[in-house]
């Protein structure tokens, strides 16, 4: 991570490939942490909340990125509800900032995290979880020792998932986050700049860059997939 | 009479299917439940092991309240060891550590058998490095049994077992749940469809048909009842607890003794004092007032009549006393106006067959078996 820091210091064409490696690791990270709650919630309950929060979860797959980044915007505006807030706490705006692009990158995100976590969670066989308990295990016990091992698959869906998808959005963070160098300004955004600047050149090399990238997580996802499915 | 142990007192509404059941667990030996597929026993044990949120009633073991009107203890803080079916063995752990998950969680209490006897008695120590997915049936569902012993709980729970293994596999489990059996000190139930099983094993019965329980009582007063057709038919039998006196080689007999005097079985049945347990079924005794001379079948008792029953199909059921043990006879109504059947009246009864249910031999030539195929 340092490596890739002061190599991007140095080479300025790096800053937004760092800046959208930043907000994908951060992104996914928090999406992991409070996702698995609510993804463990949705593979369990009977309530009939479920199908409203399913429903909630699955928005930003259809929704434009202009409609989200919209809404994004006046909410974290500094007159909108969330940003007002923001502000009088931080005395800084939230939107045009890497803090509203990670609010917002959660939000858009959200679906390719949340989505594989649920199916793994309701791979596992509650026979397994009943397994434990008549062993001795609670609940929380339960779900580290059997549940979390057994959907392992699906934390590693969601961690790709969420990352590559958090690289490549480009609608929500224009709209949040605008184009400000070394805070908002990430790979995206930088490529669709140089396009419009007629910089072919280095629109290339930072497209080139993103595609080998996606294609190598795709590949990774998909390769570890089957030797899972050979092992089990 | 046996010490109750447990008392669970269920009931649970499903749209398909209702359970209402009232048992009684002694608190020694195994506890058959019998009945068809989808009569609820499978139910019943998991309303026992806290696994049926939707119970109602109460459960109570060993002075232990686990569930009544207010309260609900979870399954995880009941001590007992469940064995499901399709024994749910861990897939990401190897059989050592699917063992030690449930003793690693167990309460602390003095151990009665230490781990390597039970990984012993189940015959499993050279699989412990193994994953659940390299297993045959058979050694999947004794490392679930073992695993669930591993817990030292106070009740075992087994749920058929043997139902999803083939006729060889189940050959290969019941002599170790014969040991089990013999030297389990919790007392246990034992769900199964198979009188087969249960005659083998059980020590109590308890009948279930559609979500009821039909009778309960001691296995061996259960199979003398005919008021339950669904054992066996209305074909009522008795089991006999005997012990080997000696074995002949040159006609290849074994002479076992029970509390009425001796009875001989063809084939080598274990070592002298060796205790096995005999069916025979009421249509393979008949009746003679005087004792045969010369007859082809070997086992001629000196009886006494108790009482007779008519049964539907023109035939009577006799119970006799034999020494200190009752033993069923069938016979037509004809014989049995021919031979003037009453109470208190002594005559002979011939039993054509015997069937051994368990074998200690049977236990050491599998124990040889195994070796070889290690």
């Amino acid at each position: 991570m340092e490596i890739l820091h002061s190599w991007s210091e140095n080479m300025p064409g790096l800053g937004p490939l760092w800046l959208s490696v930043k907000l994908g690791l951060v992104t996914t990270g928090i999406l992991i942490l409070f996702g698995t709650p609510l993804a463990f919630w949705l593979s369990r309950t009977r309530s009939h909340a479920k199908t409203i929060v399913e429903a909630m979860v699955a928005l930003p797959i259809v929704l434009p990125p202009t409609v989200l980044g919209f809404y994004l915007l006046i909410l974290l505006g500094p007159s909108g509800a969330i940003g007002g807030y923001w502000l009088k706490l931080t005395g800084e705006t939230l939107t045009f900032s890497f803090g509203g692009l990670i609010l917002a990158s959660i939000l858009y995100s959200m679906p390719f995290v949340i989505q594989p976590l649920q199916n793994a969670f309701e791979s596992v066989s509650r026979g397994f979880v009943e397994a434990a308990a008549t062993l001795g295990a609670r609940p929380l016990d339960v779900f580290f020792t059997v549940v979390v091992p057994l959907g392992a698959r699906g934390f590693l869906t969601a961690g790709i998932m969420g990352f590559a998808h958090t690289l490549g959005e480009f609608g929500v963070v224009l709209m949040v986050g605008g184009n400000i160098p070394g805070q908002t300004r990430v790979i995206s955004i930088a490529i669709y700049d140089h396009v419009e600047a007629m910089e072919y050149g280095q629109a290339h090399a930072l497209a080139a860059m993103l595609l080998v990238f996606s294609f190598v997580c795709m590949f990774a996802l998909y390769f570890i997939n089957r030797r899972w499915r050979h092992e089990h | 009479m046996s010490i109750e142990a447990g008392h669970v007192a269920v009931s649970l509404s499903r749209p398909d299917f209702t359970l209402d059941v009232d048992i009684r667990v002694p608190s020694h030996g195994v506890t058959g439940i019998f009945g068809a597929s989808g009569c609820g026993k499978t139910t019943l044990l998991r309303c026992i092991a806290g696994l049926e949120q939707g119970a109602r009633g109460r459960v109570g073991f060993n002075g232990d309240l686990w569930q009544d009107s207010k309260n609900f203890v979870p399954a995880w803080q009941r001590p007992v060891g469940y064995v499901f079916q399709d024994a749910r063995l861990f897939p990401h752990m190897t059989v050592a550590r699917n063992l030690h998950y449930g003793r690693r969680r167990a309460r602390a209490t003095p151990e009665l058998t230490s781990p390597e006897e039970i990984i012993a008695m189940l015959g499993i120590g050279h699989l412990l490095d193994r994953r659940p997915a390299q297993l045959s049936g058979g050694e999947r569902q004794r490392a679930s049994i073992a695993r669930a012993l591993l817990r030292y709980p106070s009740l075992v729970l087994m749920d058929e077992p043997l139902a999803n293994l083939d006729a060889a596999r189940k050959h290969e489990i019941m002599p170790f749940l014969d040991r089990l059996h013999a030297s389990l000190k919790v007392p246990m139930l034992y769900v199964s469809h198979s009188l087969d099983e249960m005659t083998r094993l059980c020590d109590h019965l308890v009948v279930m048909q559609s979500g009821k329980v039909l009778g309960q009582g001691r296995l061996h007063d259960m199979l003398m009842r005919t008021d339950l057709p669904i054992l066996g038919g209305g074909e009522a039998s008795t089991v006999l607890d005997v012990r080997v006196l000696d074995y002949d080689p040159q006609y290849q007999l074994s002479r076992l003794q029970f509390a009425g005097g001796e009875i001989v079985v063809p084939g080598r049945h274990g070592e002298r004092d060796c205790p096995l347990r005999l069916r025979v079924m009421a249509s393979d005794v008949s009746l003679c007032r005087e004792r045969p001379q010369s007859s082809s079948i070997l086992n001629i008792l000196p009886a006494v009549v108790e009482s007779r029953q008519a049964e539907a199909g023109g035939h009577v059921l006799v119970q006799l006393r034999v020494g200190e043990m009752r033993i069923l006879a069938r016979v037509t109504l004809k014989s049995a106006e021919a031979l003037e059947l009453i109470p208190g009246q002594s005559l002979f009864a011939q039993i054509k067959s015997v069937a051994v249910k368990n074998s200690a031999e049977q236990v050491a030539v599998d124990e040889a078996n195994n070796r070889e195929t290690i």
